[in-house]
């Protein structure tokens, strides 16, 4: 079917400009195959039922709007304290010398633009086929063009047990930088590790990561969007997940005027386990989106999505969450929640569930709820002598909990606790 | 210690007189007990005394050592010498106990003008006094009254109060959801309390929670006043004979 014309339009401007990097024969296949996928969809425009909440124009738009600086003053970085494997992005370029030696026992890390040269790599069977795999039932152009056109990023493979995080930094030095990264991780069966990630690495920042857990094996990944006011990033997280294989995605948005989080996640063996969760905090000119899609292909299998945001100012936030059951995907225990907490009347919050079922056994339920602070357990905090504000914050930090309680490391969970007290502090007077 | 004057408090939105000119004086080191049917007011009293809001005073005034209770936010009324356990305590997930009880001492003692604890000395002071409400380590880590049961949350009541030290102490219908061993530690806690520059005001339904928390006054409210005081034999009247007798007796 030919593409509306003001969609053509959005897409041959944005492709006009961009040339596919070079490299090995299977890369330069998966790149043709990805590139052709945004040629038949076209790329997102305002009228996308997909997009309805949020407006795709700069994300889709050939330049990349730019972004102030931002100067996050005397905070320490992120995961300062953990001891992990440092690949470092700056405007969406690795920075070698920044970065530590890219050897980890238990797992090989390599730059995608390396693996891209290599006449075989085990990357071919995964490169851009987990995305385009999520490419349907709901179609997510921008993400084929990141497999079609990015060339930075990191493939990385896990073989054994890996307590060693592997952390990437995106830093943002450049006002009018459009980054572009793409990471794909598979784990081994049996095989385990974390994947950090932090910072807001550019003015505009397109980033998939496609990640394969097969049998057995187990990813954490844990990202924190940082505070840089004026940067825009669409992520996508491709995942799928083999016969008793474990999944947990979280991630912590503090501000930024424009983010999209799409995680697309398949569960395809038996009594495998899936949680995405995310804590969102926006102030102001800020919309924060997540859209996620589960899909149940297996027997015995659990999944959870939740999702909280605390806004105020004007602040948006968007939730678009839905669980697909297939047939024969019995014994699916299902959960999704997402929920606003709006410190004031200007903002706003859109949620969208839905849940799809073809299965006769299974176990799902959903909510979302929107409300302000709970006037009765602010008086309980004030009555024992906590300050108005104060006991704010501790009610925010309440609300958050549940999302936060998805980290498995409690290490991480106070530091990213932390900072969302200092963001809070911040946010007074 | 805490006077009550002539108070009138209507509910903020709706044309509705709880308190209909509310006389009490409680003095240093004394337990006070108001006892009433349901709908007297009793509990809008300890509320409109710990500030919260949605009331609103039309009439009278309520001082604690001389200092108008009423022209202040909960947070400085609570700084200022008075606690109100709750008879419905609030659940707070997500808020470890531990970290509510340090931050509630904290607070209170800066707004006192103390120094504030550090986490060694408020460990040495908690685990002191959890021990003797029978509150174990795990309790204390547990978000604030999260699956707490009705003894437990009021136990935890219990304890903030004597974390907090205050002057002033009211107890909201605290022997509600009791069993009688719960309610007997409950009593313990508070009579360990008791001390000659401290007061209670003890609101309940039931005389059996005078039993263990022995009242030097006995007062009755009734549609929104005080109608009768007298001594502990004052609510073993209302217990033989139920609050009808008496209301028509004062009517």
């Amino acid at each position: 079917m030919a593409l509306a014309k003001s969609k053509s339009e959005i897409t041959q401007a944005r492709l006009g400009g961009l040339k596919l990097p070079g490299g090995g024969e299977w890369i330069t296949a998966a790149r043709k195959a990805a590139l052709k996928r945004v040629q038949d969809m076209g790329l997102p425009s305002r009228r996308d039922e997909y997009w309805k909440y949020t407006d795709p124009t700069t994300l889709a738009q050939p330049e990349a709007p730019p972004a102030a600086l931002f100067d996050v003053g005397d905070d320490t970085p992120v995961y300062g304290e953990i001891d992990r494997l440092k690949i470092v992005f700056v405007d969406g370029v690795f920075d070698p010398d920044a970065s530590d030696d890219l050897s980890l026992e238990g797992l090989e890390v390599e730059r995608i633009a390396d693996a891209a040269r290599a006449d075989i790599h085990w990357a071919r069977d995964l490169f851009g086929v987990l995305e385009a795999r999520g490419q349907t039932p709901v179609a997510r152009p921008l993400a084929a063009l990141n497999t079609a056109t990015a060339n930075e990023g990191v493939v990385i493979r896990v073989t054994g047990r890996v307590l060693r995080p592997v952390s990437l930094i995106y830093l943002h030095r450049d006002e009018t930088s459009d980054a572009m990264l793409h990471h794909l991780v598979k784990l081994e069966p049996g095989a385990e590790m974390t994947l950090l990630e932090n910072g807001p690495a550019a003015a505009r920042l397109n980033k998939v990561l496609e990640v394969e857990v097969a049998d057995g094996a187990s990813f954490h990944h844990v990202r924190t969007q940082g505070r840089d006011h004026e940067r825009r990033a669409h992520t996508h997280v491709f995942a799928r997940l083999g016969t008793e294989s474990r999944f947990k995605s979280f991630t912590l948005t503090v501000n930024g005027v424009l983010t999209r989080n799409e995680s697309v996640i398949e569960l395809t063996g038996d009594n495998a386990s899936a949680h995405v969760a995310g804590a969102a905090v926006g102030d102001g000119d800020f919309l924060q989106d997540d859209t996620v899609f589960v899909t149940h292909d297996a027997e015995n299998c659990e999944s959870r999505q939740v999702y909280k945001k605390v806004l105020r100012n004007g602040a948006t936030g968007v939730f678009q969450g839905k669980i697909l059951v297939k047939e024969g995907a019995q014994k699916t225990d299902g959960y999704q929640i997402s929920q606003a907490l709006m410190l004031d009347d200007d903002s706003q919050f859109y949620a969208k569930p839905e849940l799809e079922i073809y299965a006769d056994d299974v176990a799902c339920s959903h909510g979302s709820t929107t409300g302000a602070i709970d006037e009765d357990a602010l008086f309980y905090l004030r009555s024992r002598g906590v300050p108005r504000v104060d006991a704010e914050d501790l009610l925010v930090l309440s609300f958050l909990a549940q999302a936060i309680d998805e980290i498995d490391s409690p290490e991480i969970a106070d530091e990213l606790l932390s900072r969302l007290e200092a963001w809070l502090k911040r946010r007074r007077g | 210690m805490l006077d009550i004057k002539d108070l009138h408090v209507k509910l903020e939105d709706e044309d509705k007189q709880i308190l209909k000119g509310v006389d009490l004086s409680v003095g240093a080191g004394e337990v006070h007990a108001i006892m009433g049917p349901n709908g007297s007011g009793k509990s809008t009293l300890s509320y409109v005394l710990a500030g919260k809001e949605g009331y609103e005073v039309t009439q009278g005034s309520a001082t604690l050592d001389g200092v108008d209770l009423l022209d202040m936010d909960p947070e400085e009324r609570a700084a200022a010498g008075l606690f109100l356990a709750f008879q419905y305590p609030v659940e707070i997930p997500g808020v470890g106990n531990m970290t509510f009880l340090r931050t509630a001492v904290n607070s209170v003692r800066k707004a006192r003008g103390e120094a504030e604890l550090s986490a060694g000395e408020f460990l040495k002071e908690i685990r002191a006094r959890a021990k003797a409400l029978k509150i174990d380590a795990e309790m204390l880590k547990r978000p604030v009254n999260v699956g707490f049961s009705g003894g437990e949350k009021k136990r935890n009541e219990i304890l903030q109060m004597a974390m907090l030290e205050p002057k002033m102490c009211v107890l909201d219908e605290t022997d509600s959801g009791l069993d009688v061993d719960a309610m007997k530690l409950v009593a313990e806690g508070v009579n360990a309390l008791r001390s000659p520059d401290r007061a209670f005001l003890v609101i309940t339904h039931y005389q059996r929670l005078l039993d263990h928390i022995k009242p030097d006054v006995v007062h009755i409210m009734a549609d929104g006043r005080i109608i009768k005081t007298g001594g502990p034999e004052l609510a073993l009247e209302v217990e033989n004979n139920g609050y009808a007798a008496l209301l028509q007796e004062v009517a």
